[in-house]
């Protein structure tokens, strides 16, 4: 199988340049590999990146440059002020406003002749389909395993390649996952980690470059695809580390058993992605008692004894302490657990309360007797209802 | 000894530990080493039914094991184990 992919556009569609536009590509005019007609097939494309974030932000503002005639953008989030340490097509006046209406004005900004299709909203199984196919290829800059699925599920059934990218802290991974030119996301991962099993990344934190490079890589091979003559990474998982400034590839093939690009797929339709990834579910382990903050506050000032267990990490705990909690880092409650004391009360804290629960079923499992007790919605909820003096980082 | 590459995703559970050496002849002992030395990794690796969860890719060689032998895949002495695991980041949630 070749890995060198013609281009996506027909040559049906493409249309002459004007002296403008000659002008603003000459340096793609002057490459052999894009030349004349490789700037006519990027004029006559249309790339939706989906998710106008640390991904989506680098993605849309290079081909936007580079002559892609349309980009649609889907997202359903405002700008944030945290936001702004990556996602570098916003800029500190566009807080609060629609992500996609603030990319819209950066990309008309930087390249008038280019037409943005804005969609202020989630991708679902009922949209995502009619959207998908009025474009030729689909970037993925989302952040959540339900519209990562989604989009692969619909791209598989659409023909369309998908261009993926993810990060998580210092590293990323990117891959082209184009039918007839290796696999899909489904055939390297069919199912996606539960959320309480899942590496949490609204904790976890990230380097705001990170993005940047990844989503770089996906727009030089959305570029790639367009033009076509070009080796991309269909077929090979590029894995990043930018602590230790690592790139490593992998070879992934597509699997015959795969549910949906398999011989025998046995998803032939969009599902139910939110409930296939486990998210809104009643029920997604044996149900744990819980805490508010209030209530916590309340029997902290009663006086009662109780084992107080920070699981944060260090460089967390360093953001602010929690007053007479014992330091007990996640990833080490199985190995320590002979040091709780079954016969008293445990609140278990993180920042968001999705860690503890997880540590709280963990401690269960490995047969822990004593009673247990999450405190609900983490230290923000405490920050923010008990201390307000209290930073929500 | 062998290395395994632990992913920046996995690492709270391997003392931040990034890269760790173990005794191993085949991939299905270099995983079991791993959770027994690491135990608060184990239900990460392992499902309720002793399944290796599907969300971790194992590749040696640049290969993923799935393709080769499985778990019964040989590691040579000094050969490197990759752990890839699915991942999505960015949003605070
Ligand atoms: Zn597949």
């Amino acid at each position: 199988m070749s890995r060198i992919a013609e281009s996506l556009i027909p040559e049906a569609r493409l249309t002459d340049l004007n002296r403008e536009e000659m002008s603003r590509y000459s340096r793609h005019l002057l490459l052999p590999e894009v030349g004349l007609e490789g700037q006519k097939r990027l004029k006559a494309s249309r790339v939706l990146i989906v998710g106008t974030g640390g991904l989506g932000a680098p993605l849309a503002l290079y081909l936007a440059a580079a002559g892609v005639g349309v980009i649609g953008l889907a997202d359903f989030d405002t700008v944030e002020v945290s936001n702004l340490q990556r996602q570098i097509i916003h800029s500190q006046r566009d807080v609060d406003r629609p992500k996609v209406a603030s990319a819209q004005d950066r990309l008309k900004s930087l390249n008038p002749q280019l037409k943005v299709v804005t969609y202020n909203l989630r991708l679902t199984s009922d949209n995502a389909l009619s959207i998908l196919k009025e474009y030729d290829v689909v970037a993925d800059g989302t952040d959540n395993f339900p519209t990562r699925y989604l989009l692969n599920d619909a791209c598989v059934f659409l023909g369309r390649p998908l261009v993926y990218g993810s990060i998580y802290q210092f590293e990323g991974q990117a891959s082209v996952f184009q039918a007839g030119r290796g696999p899909c996301y489904r055939c390297l991962f069919p199912t996606p980690p539960s959320p309480g099993l899942s590496p949490s990344c609204g904790e976890a934190g990230v380097m705001g470059v990170l993005p940047g490079i990844i989503g770089c890589i996906q727009a030089a091979e959305t570029i790639k695809l367009i033009l076509g003559g070009a080796e991309t990474l269909a077929g090979r998982l590029l894995l990043f580390d930018a602590w230790l400034m690592k790139f490593t590839e992998l070879s992934i093939e597509r699997d015959p058993a795969c549910p949906v690009c398999g011989e025998q797929p046995t998803i032939t339709e969009l599902i139910d992605y939110e409930h296939f990834c486990g998210l809104n579910r009643e029920e997604t382990g044996p149900p744990v008692e819980s805490l508010t903050a209030l209530e916590l506050k309340a029997r902290l000032d009663r006086g009662d004894q109780l084992q107080i267990i920070d699981i944060r990490e260090p460089h967390e705990r360093a953001v602010f302490k929690f007053p007479g909690g014992r330091a007990m880092p996640f990833g080490q409650i199985i190995r320590r657990k002979e040091e709780f004391d079954p016969s008293v009360d445990a609140v278990f804290i993180c920042k968001v309360g999705q860690r503890s629960l997880f540590a709280i079923r963990s401690l269960r499992e490995a047969g822990y007797q004593g009673r247990l007790f999450n405190l609900k919605d983490g230290l923000n909820s405490w920050a923010r209802d008990v201390d307000p003096s209290l930073p929500q980082y | 000894m062998i290395t395994v590459l632990i992913p920046t995703a996995l690492r709270s559970f391997t003392e931040r530990q990034g890269a760790v050496q173990l005794e191993a002849g085949t991939v299905g002992q270099a995983v079991a080493a791993l959770a027994e030395n690491y135990p608060d990794l184990k239900q990460h690796l392992y499902d309720d039914q002793g399944q290796l969860r599907s969300f971790v890719n194992l590749f040696v060689g640049g290969r993923n094991v799935k393709t080769l032998e499985g778990l019964a895949t040989p590691l040579a002495e000094g050969e490197t184990l990759t752990l890839v695991p699915a991942i999505a980041g960015g949003r605070d949630a």
